[in-house]
C-alpha cells in the first residue's frame, strides 16, 4: 500500500473511532479527551492533504483553546454519571435520525444525484505547489476574500461583547485589590515602629 | 548502506532523534544541577555538594532514587487518565525539539511552520497539568490545575502576539530563516532583540508564566496549595512531570536565542557562526531564568492576571500594529525579506 494511503486509513480511523467514543463513553471528562484524539486525527488528515498551516491551526485554535474550554466546564459540572446513562435509549432515535439526515446530505453532495452541485475538482482554486501553504492561503484570504474576512471578524466582535455583557456584572459586597494603590504604597505612612515596654503592652 | 531513501532513511532518522533525545536529557541533568547550584549560592548554601566531584552526579542519583520508589496511585483516581498526564507533558515537551535548528541544516524536521508548531505543542502541554489534576481526583490538585491552565493560556496570547511581530519582520515562520533573517553586518546588533526591544522582556516574562516557572510557580505554590497538581504523583509520574517542566524551560530559552538573539550567529562579525553560540546563548538565558527564580517573591492570583490580561496583552497587540506599519513602510530593521 501506498505511504499515503496508509496515513489516511490510519488518521481516518483514528478519527472515526475517537467520533464513536465521545458519544459513547459515560464519562463527560473521557469524552473531551476523545474529542482531542478526534481533531488530532483530522489535523493528520490535514497534513496528508498538503494543508500544514491548517493542520496545525487545527490543534491551537480547536485543542489548545477550544477543548480546554470545554474541559473546564465539564470537569466543574457536578454530572451524575447513571442518569446519563439511563437516558441514552430515550434519546437514542433522535441522535440516530439525525445522523441519517447527515448522512443523506453527504451523499446527496458526493452522489450523482444533483449535477450541478457536484464539486468541479480545481476549476476554481489554482493551487501553485511552488508557494508555500501559509502565503497561499494570505494570498487569497487578504485580496479576493477580503470582505467576509472582515465580516468574519465583526461577527466574532459582536459575539465576544454578547459574552462580556452576558456575565460581567460588578459586585458591590466584594473586596477588590486596588493594585495601583498598592504599588504606589509608601512604606513611612503605613508602617510605625513602637517601642514596648516588658510587662505593659501597647 | 544508503543513507537517502528506503530502511537507511528510517535508521538516519531514527539516529538523529536517538541524538537529540539523548543529549537533551542528559544536557537536562546537569542544568538542573546549575540551577540548585545557582539558587544555592543566591541563598549563600552549597548546595549539592556531596554525590560525585562538586555533586556533579548529584541529578542522576535523584533520578535513580525516583525510579525505584513505589508509585502510588490513589484509589479514588481515574488511573489511564493520572498516568497518561505525565507522560503526555514529557512526550510534548520533547516533540518540540524536533524542530529547533542548532545550526544551518542542523535541524531534525526542517517544516516551514516550525514555530507554528512550537506554539501548537506548547499550548497542548496545558493538558498534562489539567488531566494530572482532575484524575488525581483530589482538592488541592484540582485547584492547582484550575489555577495553572487558566495562567499558562493567558500568557499563551501575548506570546502568540509577539511572535506575529517577529513573523511579519521576517516573512516565514520556518525557524532557519528567522535565524537567517537576523544575519547582518552588524554583528550583535543585526539581531532582532534591537528592533524588537520592549518584546525581548515581556517574552521572556511570559515563558516565566507559561512554564510554571518562579515567580508565577502558583500551580505547585507549596504555601497554599502543597504542590498544586503535583500532589498524588509519586516516583517516576512525578519524573517524568520534573523532567518536562525543566525541558519546556529549555526550550523557552532556546526559543529566546532563536527569535531575539541570533541563534547560531556569531555576535561579532568576524567570528564564525556555530552550535557552540546556540548552547552557548542558551545557558546565558537559563542563567537568567534560575536568577529570577532566587531572587523574585512569588506573584499573588489577580496579580498575575492583571498583568497577562491587561498590561502584556495590549502591549504586545499594539506592537503587532506598529510593527506592521513599521514593516509596511520598509522601516529598515524591521523589514528582512
Amino acid at each position: 500500500m501506498e505511504p499515503f494511503a496508509l496515513g489516511f486509513y490510519f488518521f481516518s480511523s483514528i478519527t472515526l473511532l475517537s467520533g464513536l467514543m465521545v458519544v459513547l463513553s459515560t464519562n463527560p471528562v473521557h469524552s473531551v479527551l476523545w474529542l482531542i484524539l478526534t481533531f488530532f486525527g483530522a489535523s493528520g488528515l490535514f497534513i496528508i492533504l498538503g494543508a500544514e498551516f491548517l493542520a496545525l491551526i487545527l490543534m491551537i485554535v480547536y485543542v489548545g483553546a477550544v477543548a480546554v474550554l470545554f474541559m473546564f466546564v465539564v470537569m466543574m459540572l457536578n454530572i451524575n454519571f447513571k442518569e446519563i446513562k439511563s437516558r441514552l435509549t430515550k434519546y437514542l432515535p433522535v441522535g440516530v435520525l439525525i445522523g441519517l439526515v447527515l448522512f443523506v446530505e453527504l451523499s446527496l453532495i458526493f452522489g450523482d444525484f444533483i449535477p450541478e452541485l457536484k464539486f468541479n475538482s480545481n476549476d476554481d482554486l489554482v493551487i501553485n505547489p511552488n508557494i508555500e501553504n501559509t502565503k497561499q492561503l494570505g494570498l487569497v484570504l487578504y485580496t479576493d476574500f477580503f470582505i467576509y474576512f472582515q465580516l468574519a471578524g465583526i461577527v466574532l466582535l459582536i459575539a465576544m461583547i454578547g459574552a462580556i455583557v452576558l456575565t460581567h456584572q460588578r459586585r458591590k459586597d466584594v473586596k477588590r485589590q486596588d493594585v495601583l494603590a498598592q504599588i504606589y504604597k509608601d512604606p513611612n505612612n503605613s508602617i510605625e515602629l513602637k517601642d514596648i515596654k516588658p510587662g505593659q503592652g501597647l | 548502506m544508503d543513507f537517502s531513501q528506503g530502511f537507511g532513511l528510517i535508521i538516519l532518522i531514527i539516529g538523529q532523534c536517538l541524538l537529540i533525545t539523548v543529549s537533551v536529557l542528559l544536557s537536562l541533568a546537569f542544568l538542573m544541577y546549575a540551577d540548585r547550584k545557582i539558587w544555592a549560592a543566591v541563598q549563600m548554601r552549597k548546595g549539592p555538594n556531596v554525590v560525585g566531584a562538586f555533586g556533579l552526579l548529584q541529578s542522576f542519583a535523584d533520578f535513580l532514587k525516583y525510579l525505584f520508589k513505589e508509585i502510588v496511585i490513589p484509589a479514588g483516581s481515574d488511573k489511564v487518565v493520572f498516568l497518561l498526564a505525565p507522560l503526555i507533558t514529557f512526550v510534548l515537551s520533547l516533540v518540540a525539539w524536533s524542530v529547533i535548528p542548532f545550526n544551518e541544516g542542523w535541524v531534525l524536521t526542517d517544516i516551514n511552520i516550525g514555530i507554528l508548531f512550537i506554539f501548537a505543542v506548547a499550548g497542548l502541554e496545558v493538558y498534562g497539568v489539567i488531566m494530572g489534576g482532575w484524575a488525581s481526583n483530589s482538592k488541592y490538585p484540582f485547584l492547582g490545575s484550575l489555577r495553572s491552565a487558566a495562567q499558562m493560556i493567558s500568557y499563551e496570547v501575548s506570546i502568540g502576539f509577539i511572535i506575529v511581530g517577529i513573523l511579519i519582520s521576517t516573512g516565514s515562520l520556518n525557524l532557519s530563516k528567522i535565524v537567517l533573517a537576523q544575519d547582518g553586518s552588524y554583528g550583535i546588533f543585526s539581531w532582532y532583540w534591537l528592533p524588537h526591544f520592549p518584546m525581548v522582556i515581556l517574552f521572556f516574562i511570559s515563558a516565566l508564566a507559561e512554564t510554571n516557572r518562579p515567580p508565577f510557580d502558583l500551580p505547585e505554590a507549596e504555601a497554599e496549595l502543597v504542590a498544586g497538581f503535583q500532589v498524588e504523583y509519586s516516583s517516576t509520574p512525578f519524573l517524568l512531570f520534573m523532567i518536562g517542566e525543566l525541558m519546556t524551560v529549555v526550550l523557552m530559552c532556546a526559543l529566546i536565542s532563536i527569535l531575539f538573539f541570533g541563534g547560531w550567529l556569531s555576535p561579532i562579525p568576524f567570528i564564525p557562526d556555530g552550535v557552540l553560540w546556540l548552547i552557548l546563548k542558551i545557558l546565558i538565558i537559563f542563567f537568567i531564568f534560575s536568577m529570577v527564580k532566587a531572587i523574585v517573591p512569588r506573584f499573588r492570583y489577580d496579580q498575575l492576571m492583571r498583568l497577562g490580561w491587561k498590561v502584556f496583552l495590549p502591549m504586545s497587540l499594539a506592537w503587532v500594529v506598529i510593527v506592521a506599519t513599521l514593516a509596511q513602510f520598509g522601516i529598515s530593521g524591521y523589514v528582512r525579506w
